[in-house]
């Protein structure tokens, strides 16, 4: 083996913003709920668009709203995204987002149906798609070195092979392209419970050990403050127990293999923050695998990695997400989910350099063009995460 | 060699379960990861792929060990190759 991380190239999308992209995407973005059915109808009509509906973004205020926002401009700001169209029921938020993903300097335009209806709406959205399209299929690929491929990770559906095999797996190529210069990412702020002081020890700095703590004990005073029982019936999920995995700290130590053993956290992001430098950031968000994959997208990665147990099949509409396993009766029975079998390292007939080298290239693939199962299954779940209620 | 189970660390309680249809009575052989050494153990119980067995006795009140580190307490106690769970163990977190 010995795959040589700082001649791998991958072939995408440079973006106004010389970002690169590894897909390219035309999406409709509905502003809030109500838009949703004109969004779909655009790109019912237009082939080639993609429209992204959602639950949220009406009476939404404060710090809620900024996260609303930010995850909506991230998400258009993607390079794996060439042009936007953004819809809204009203004029005043359509033209905040359509503002704020206007400043990476890709195509981006905004409707709003008040004053207009849907039909009139989706008409004129539907040309202007329409001229996005055709300018996204003009683009040409160019070459990048792997060093500019942004790559997240988070784990779902876990179960005690995610600890021993799929998320040490993340970890040895984390290790890799990290030492490599990437931008990478983790999270889930409350599956580090029972291993919190093992990522503090990683921080780089006492600064950002302080940032890391503050985060991860605010998220704590929420679960204290809401939790209904031990478990607070949530974490560990109905399906990891049913995996085997009996208690948070127990999840939290398998999730943790996910940064590696060499890697430092050199920053920390609140959701859906973009990162400023290289290297590998912690953001603080959601365990629930399709907010904290939104969220990766909307800080602008381009490759996501997912390490499963019992089987979670999540995608997303713009980031390829890339799943693994080392549970051998979920490679049985769900092989159809599966980019990376790595049931071979719980027989020893693989170790844990070979497992990382072959997500490696199965993430260079990916960049390349190859489509994930989660792709080729039209999984695109695009879950807000909320703070509080609306007004 | 099949390896029916596998331990983190030698000083472990636990190993994990890596196939299906364990049943009780079945001589395993164990793989302890870190120091890549392996063990033999007989099964107590029937044990679902994924889920763990004690490698050690364990008293109703002792820390339960994985990853060599704490990750919760018995509530009850625990013969030796017998099936560990979330009923005879608990979080000491939330």
């Amino acid at each position: 083996m010995g795959l040589n991380l700082r001649d791998a190239s991958f072939e995408g999308w440079r973006r106004e913003n010389g970002r690169m992209g590894v897909r390219n995407h035309v999406i409709i973005l509905p502003v809030d709920d109500l838009s949703n059915a004109a969004a779909e109808a655009v790109a019912n009509n237009i082939k080639g668009a993609l429209a992204i509906p959602h639950a949220y973004g009406r009476l939404q205020f404060g710090a809620d709203l900024d996260l609303h926002f930010r995850t909506l401009i991230g998400t258009g700001t993607n390079p794996n995204v060439a042009g936007v169209i953004v819809i809204g029921i009203e004029p005043g938020w359509t033209g905040k987002i359509v503002e704020g993903i206007a400043k990476s300097g890709k195509p981006v335009e905004g409707f709003a149906i008040e004053q207009n209806g849907d039909i009139s709406t989706i008409a004129s959205a539907s040309r202007a798609a329409y001229r996005l399209v055709k300018h996204a299929s003009k683009l040409k690929k160019s070459k990048a070195p792997l060093v500019e491929l942004w790559v997240s990770t988070k784990c779902g559906e876990s179960d005690t092979t995610s600890g021993l095999a799929s998320c040490p797996t993340v970890g040895n190529s984390y290790d890799k392209l990290w030492a490599n210069g990437n931008t990478l990412v983790f999270g889930e702020t409350t599956e580090l419970t029972g291993g919190e002081h093992l990522v503090a020890a990683r921080c780089k700095t006492p600064e950002i050990r302080t940032q890391f703590m503050a985060m991860f004990d605010r998220y704590q005073r929420v679960v204290e403050a809401n939790k209904t029982s031990d478990l607070s019936d949530s974490q560990p999920t109905k399906g990891n127990i049913e995996g085997g995995l009996t208690t948070i700290e127990e999840k939290a130590l398998g999730n943790i293999t996910k940064i590696g053993k060499k890697c430092t956290v050199d920053g920390v992001l609140d959701k859906a923050e973009v990162p400023t430098h290289s290297g590998l950031w912690f953001m603080d968000s959601s365990s629930a695998a399709a907010e904290m994959v939104t969220l990766c997208a909307a800080s602008g990665f381009a490759v996501h990695t997912f390490p499963t147990g019992q089987g979670n099949v999540i995608g997303n509409p713009i980031l390829p997400v890339i799943k693994l396993t080392a549970n051998p009766r979920t490679q049985r029975t769900m092989s159809e989910h599966i980019d990376v079998d790595v049931t071979g390292l719980l027989q020893k007939q693989m170790n844990m350099d070979e497992a990382g080298e072959a997500l490696l290239d199965c993430i260079l693939r990916t960049a390349d063009g190859e489509l994930t199962a989660a792709e080729l299954l039209g999984h695109r779940e695009f879950s807000l995460t909320r703070l509080y209620e609306s007004a | 060699m099949q390896i029916h189970f596998v331990v983190h660390d030698e000083g472990d309680s636990v190993g994990v379960v890596v196939v299906e249809g364990l049943k009780a009575g079945t001589r395993l052989n164990g793989w302890i990861m870190d120091q890549d050494k392996m063990m033999e153990f007989d099964s107590k119980s029937d044990i679902p792929i994924g889920h763990k067995l004690a490698i050690r006795s364990i008293a109703k009140g002792d820390t339960i060990m994985k990853y060599g580190t704490d990750i919760g307490r018995a509530v009850a106690d625990i013969g030796a190759g017998e099936h560990l769970h979330v009923h005879n163990v608990k979080t000491k977190r939330w």
